[in-house]
């Protein structure tokens, strides 16, 4: 592959997950970020959900990329197909994780096949073609994102705990309002990570 | 001007509202508004894709299985936005280049999901047209601006053109990630404020019968979820 950008596999982990996370630097996933940060257990289920399927179509998107999309010359239907992929993948991890293990087929729940519009998903693939990473940094890339945004939704599942049982909060503000400056708060504190490590 | 596009186009704007009041599509597009420019090209794309989408799909409503339903809205969805994209290589590489990933990611954007679940499966084309139309606006306006603030204060400009003089220092939270969420916050804040102190008024009323007209707009429970 000409052109991947030189970057070591570690501080391409480390930047996918702290300086530049997926969710706090790039806002991507920010929707279902909100609406399930409510409650702790099903933050865990979806965030180990999100970062299994961003890793695998990270790497299934990066061989369809290369070996159909370009050869073929069908760049202008890119979206689509990563879409399709991307829907392929979710409906095949759920039926494989039904197959084998029930127990964590019960626990992501109606997770997975939200996952499909989750546009954290997306937003990694483009990043990725944008990017032109090769297959390792692809996959790399993938699995750091997808740990950083379950991060970044664990730390603010574990703020909402405390901060949706407070009543100081003003009445216009409560819900949505409070969540998203707390998303801010977490967001300047991750910026403090953005000297370590200069990955875009 | 029939009473059901007028409710349509209010609920868009403001009783309905995406951001304010469905919390919706905030995603893709935050990213951007820390420039004007690019915020309009990519308001004016949300517009188009949710406009024509839900035109596209109403008018497919009967046609489409109820089982396939997500696959083709997905579908219908993203062929617009690729309209977009080329459009916007073609007319303005520069602005393409700038926004990058966030074109393609209006196909995930939870708002033309939302309405095309929650609207256009439901409803005549036309209506559906205005009512993706207005969404999208509703959802702009906000936007919008919020870009004029966050333009102003972290380059001292609008639309690119220097309003400040030399002396003004830039805010450069402004211009990183976390002051995009404030804003939306203090938006948000604003909004329901204004809500709570017109229902109160409202209800607070001398007349009794004054009182049940004006209930405070309920929350809508849309199937988007991106």
């Amino acid at each position: 592959m000409t052109g991947a950008p030189s970057v070591g596999l570690l501080s391409l982990f480390l930047a996918s997950v702290l300086t530049s996370n997926i969710l706090l630097a790039n806002f991507l996933g920010t929707c279902s970020f909100i609406s399930i940060s409510k409650d702790f257990k099903s933050s865990m289920g979806l965030g180990i959900a999100v970062t299994l399927v961003i890793g695998i179509t990270a790497a299934v998107c990066w061989a369809v990329l290369y070996f159909i999309i370009q050869p073929l010359g069908i760049e202008y239907l890119s979206f689509i197909i990563f879409i399709i992929v991307i829907a392929g993948v979710v409906q095949m991890l759920e039926m494989i994780i039904d197959r084998f293990s029930p127990a964590l087929y019960m626990a992501l729940g109606i997770f997975l096949p939200l996952i499909t519009v989750n546009c954290a998903v997306l937003g990694v693939i483009l990043f990725m073609q944008i990017r032109k990473y090769n297959f390792p940094q692809a996959v790399i890339f993938g699995f750091g994102s997808g740990a950083g945004w379950w991060l970044a939704i664990m730390l603010l599942a574990s703020i909402r705990k405390k901060l949706d049982a407070n009543n100081a909060v003003p009445a216009g503000l409560k819900g949505t309002g409070i969540t998203l400056i707390t998303i801010g708060f977490i967001a300047m504190a991750f910026v403090g990570f953005s000297g370590m490590i200069a990955v875009q | 001007m029939s009473s059901a596009t007028n409710k349509v186009i209010k609920d868009g704007l403001w009783y309905n509202n995406p951001i304010f009041v469905q919390v919706l599509g905030i995603c893709s597009t935050l990213a951007v508004t820390n420039n004007l420019l690019n915020t309009l090209i990519m308001v004016l794309g949300v517009s188009f894709a949710t406009s024509m989408g839900s035109l596209t799909l109403s008018a497919l409503r009967e046609l489409i299985p109820r089982k396939v339903r997500m696959i083709v809205q997905v579908l219908v969805l993203s062929f617009y936005v690729i309209i977009i994209d080329i459009v916007l290589r073609a007319y303005a590489p520069t602005i393409s280049k700038q926004l990058g990933p966030y074109v393609g990611l209006i196909i995930t954007n939870c708002i033309l999901m939302g309405r095309a679940e929650a609207f256009a499966a439901s409803n005549p084309p036309g209506l559906a047209f205005i009512d993706g139309l207005f969404n999208g606006l509703g959802y702009g306006w906000v936007l919008l601006a919020i870009a004029v603030i966050r333009e102003f204060l972290g380059f001292g400009s609008l639309f690119g053109i220097k309003i400040m003089g030399n002396g003004f220092t830039p805010w450069t939270i402004m211009v990183m990630a976390p002051s995009a969420f404030f804003l939306v916050a203090i938006a948000l804040w604003i909004a329901n404020d204004y809500k709570a102190k017109a229902a109160k008024r409202a209800t607070g009323a001398p007349s009794a019968a004054g009182a049940a007209g004006a209930a405070p707009a309920k929350p809508a429970a849309t199937g988007g979820n991106a």
